[in-house]
């Protein structure tokens, strides 16, 4: 065990310190201290150090070079440290620069704006050149990718049928409990039925559907897409003669938009499904009734409204999803930050959609 | 006490499933010296690496480095003597939302959070300088620098806490051959200034030769040999005469020959 008792004099004429044992970085914040503590002119003596590390020796050259000390008594080993990290004194730039607060929030707030506007006519151009990309397939419809496509339409869509049916079906039930628990106080239970009916059919089963598969399948395109760009895959199909809009994007948009109404008619029944099982349990309103009642009180525009507005979500999902796994560049934590703003941006945009949809509808008289 | 190895390997067992990578695997690593470990794609260089650093539960055997048992050792144990190594990983594996500088300081914050700030910087700029990076590139982030730097920064950190003995993982793929040989006078003349034991695994041959004191060999699910150059040479393996007689071998030797008469 190596005496760390460091012994330290004070003379008339400065100091001597003298440490003892190991100078190293274990203990580099006592040695610190201590030297501190210490007044110049000071004299290190090194002829007790059993041990030194460069650490030490940076301690010991600092206290040189700043304040002047004198050094004694060291062995070969520890001057010729001493004189190595000299030798790696150079003025390395540690932090970066620090500007004023207000210019940082200038700054920030300016790029986030420039970083809007190339964003929005980012997405326009990627939008133009799918557009091209889909007139080049009708010309030729050889080119269409079809395994690609089809092999979408499973991970899109029928692989989604599951987590989408528990999740509506759920939905249903909800809607009529809540629904329930309302209308009873008006003695208006039967109403429940028009809720579950029309919330669903008209609402409900197409959002919730959007908001899943952009979760599922809007962050996998862009999770996958933006990884074959970081490992140059998107390069190498270019290099090929092949645009990477034609093979990857286009099957994925066309699954988008196809088994978006697919899965939106899918979760409109399951919701339909979980209501009527709660409002038959709960209300003692036999499932043929329920199903009278649904047909008198939705009308077939309801239904029209939530088929037409799916294509589009999906479309947007889509587009979104593949267009931020396109501007992934340089690192892989560039995949997840576009994945997350793939997922934001496309849920922000279907409700947006949605709203204008509603009033839409509305005002031609679908009500 | 100094001249127990620094790292002994016994009868490793390492597999993934049905594949075995090592049975029975023995190596030994002097203190002080460089060893080279060489082997085919798929032997398990790097998996050897990762069961000496304990990042790979090996099936069977032990492993010893700086005279401690490395298995099923508790945790806080095992940290006082990972504080004694460090590792450069093969791509760098610097940590990306940290620049340079703080990657450097990591490790030393994380063993020693009592060491002022400015003395923490002063620390953490002398290593970057002495891996030889540029003096502006202490600010910069991972995605900054290039292929050559990311491998430098990742030796600043590896070296950071001034360890006994350093880990390299292919420490020169990847870079242009002068950046490589660059590379390798680096580690040599650290490893003699700061007194470190080297162990490094590579695919380069000009390494091997030009700063490699042994190389181990790794086929067959072992270690076949462990020794100079020459005394590889003189083994009658089929992998290792095309390893080191191969066109690529050969002129690698060529290279250090002449650097030798100059």
């Amino acid at each position: 065990m190596p005496d760390h008792k460091r012994t330290a004099d004070e003379g008339t004429e400065g100091a001597t310190y003298r440490p003892t044992g190991a100078l190293t970085i274990t203990r580099a914040a006592t040695t610190q201290r201590e030297i501190d503590a210490l007044p110049d002119p000071l004299t290190i003596d090194l002829s007790k150090v059993e041990r030194m590390d460069t650490v030490g020796a940076w301690l010991i050259y600092r206290t040189e070079r700043d304040r002047g000390a004198k050094v004694e008594g060291g062995g070969e080993i520890e001057s010729s440290l001493v004189k190595q990290v000299a030798e790696y004194d150079v003025p390395v730039q540690v932090r970066p620069d620090q500007r004023p607060g207000y210019l940082r929030i200038l700054t920030e707030l300016g790029e986030w704006v420039a970083e809007a506007g190339t964003t929005f006519v980012g997405l326009l151009g990627f939008f133009g050149s799918t557009l091209i990309a889909f007139a080049n397939l009708i010309r030729r419809p050889r080119r269409f990718r079809i395994n690609a496509i089809v092999q979408r339409f499973d991970v899109v869509g029928v692989r989604a049928l599951g987590i989408i049916g528990l999740m509506s079906f759920l939905i249903g039930i909800v809607v009529g409990q809540q629904g329930a628990v309302q209308l009873e106080q008006f003695g208006a239970e039967i109403y429940t039925i028009n809720l579950i009916g029309r919330i669903t059919v008209r609402e409900l089963g197409v959002l919730m559907t959007a908001i899943m598969v952009a979760g599922r399948s809007g962050s996998a395109f862009a999770a996958q897409i933006g990884t074959m760009k970081l490992t140059e895959e998107i390069d190498a199909m270019r290099t090929i003669g092949v645009s990477p809009i034609e093979a990857l994007v286009v099957p994925r948009m066309i699954a988008a938009v196809l088994m978006m109404p697919l899965l939106a008619f899918w979760a409109i029944l399951m919701s339909l499904l979980g209501g009527g099982i709660f409002v038959w349990l709960d209300l003692g309103i036999p499932p043929l009734t329920y199903i009278q009642r649904l047909q008198e009180v939705i009308p077939m525009t309801d239904l029209w409204i939530g088929l037409i507005k799916a294509p589009v979500f999906g479309f947007i999902i889509a587009l979104a999803g593949c267009f931020q796994g396109m501007l992934v560049e340089g690192t892989s934590e560039q995949v997840g930050q576009r994945t997350t703003t793939a997922v934001v941006q496309s849920i922000f945009l279907v409700i947006i959609l949605d709203a204008v949809f509603a009033i839409f509808f509305t005002s031609i008289g679908w009500k | 006490m100094s001249r127990k190895p620094i790292i002994e390997v016994r009868g490793l067992r390492n597999s993934f499933g049905e594949q075995i990578v090592h049975e029975d695997l023995d190596l030994t690593v002097n203190r002080g010296e460089i060893l080279g470990v060489v082997g085919g794609s798929g032997t398990g260089k790097s998996v050897l690496m990762r069961s000496i650093i304990g990042l790979q539960k090996p099936d069977a055997g032990e492993v010893e480095v700086l005279g401690e048992n490395m298995i099923d050792r508790a945790e806080d144990e095992a940290k006082n003597i990972r504080r004694r190594w460090g590792i450069l990983f093969q791509n760098g594996a610097l940590f990306s939302t940290l620049t340079v500088a703080e990657n450097v300081e990591v490790p030393i914050r994380e063993y020693f959070p009592y060491l002022n700030p400015p003395l923490l910087d002063e620390i953490a700029s002398y290593k970057i300088a002495m891996t030889g990076l540029p003096p502006d590139a202490g600010p910069k982030f991972p995605s900054e620098l290039s292929g050559g730097m990311t491998k430098r920064a990742g030796l600043a950190r590896a070296l950071a806490l001034d360890p006994e003995l350093l880990f390299l993982d292919e420490p020169t793929s990847g870079l242009d051959p002068i950046a490589a040989a660059g590379f390798d006078e680096l580690i040599r003349s650290l490893q003699q200034r700061l007194d470190l034991t080297v162990f490094l695994i590579t695919h380069d041959l000009d390494s091997l030769y030009a700063i490699c004191d042994r190389v181990a060999v790794l086929a067959d699910r072992k270690v076949i040999a462990v020794g100079t150059i020459p005394e590889l040479l003189a083994l009658d393996h089929p992998w290792i005469q095309e390893y080191f007689n191969g066109p690529r071998g050969r002129a690698a030797a060529d290279t250090a020959e002449e650097h030798v008469k100059a």
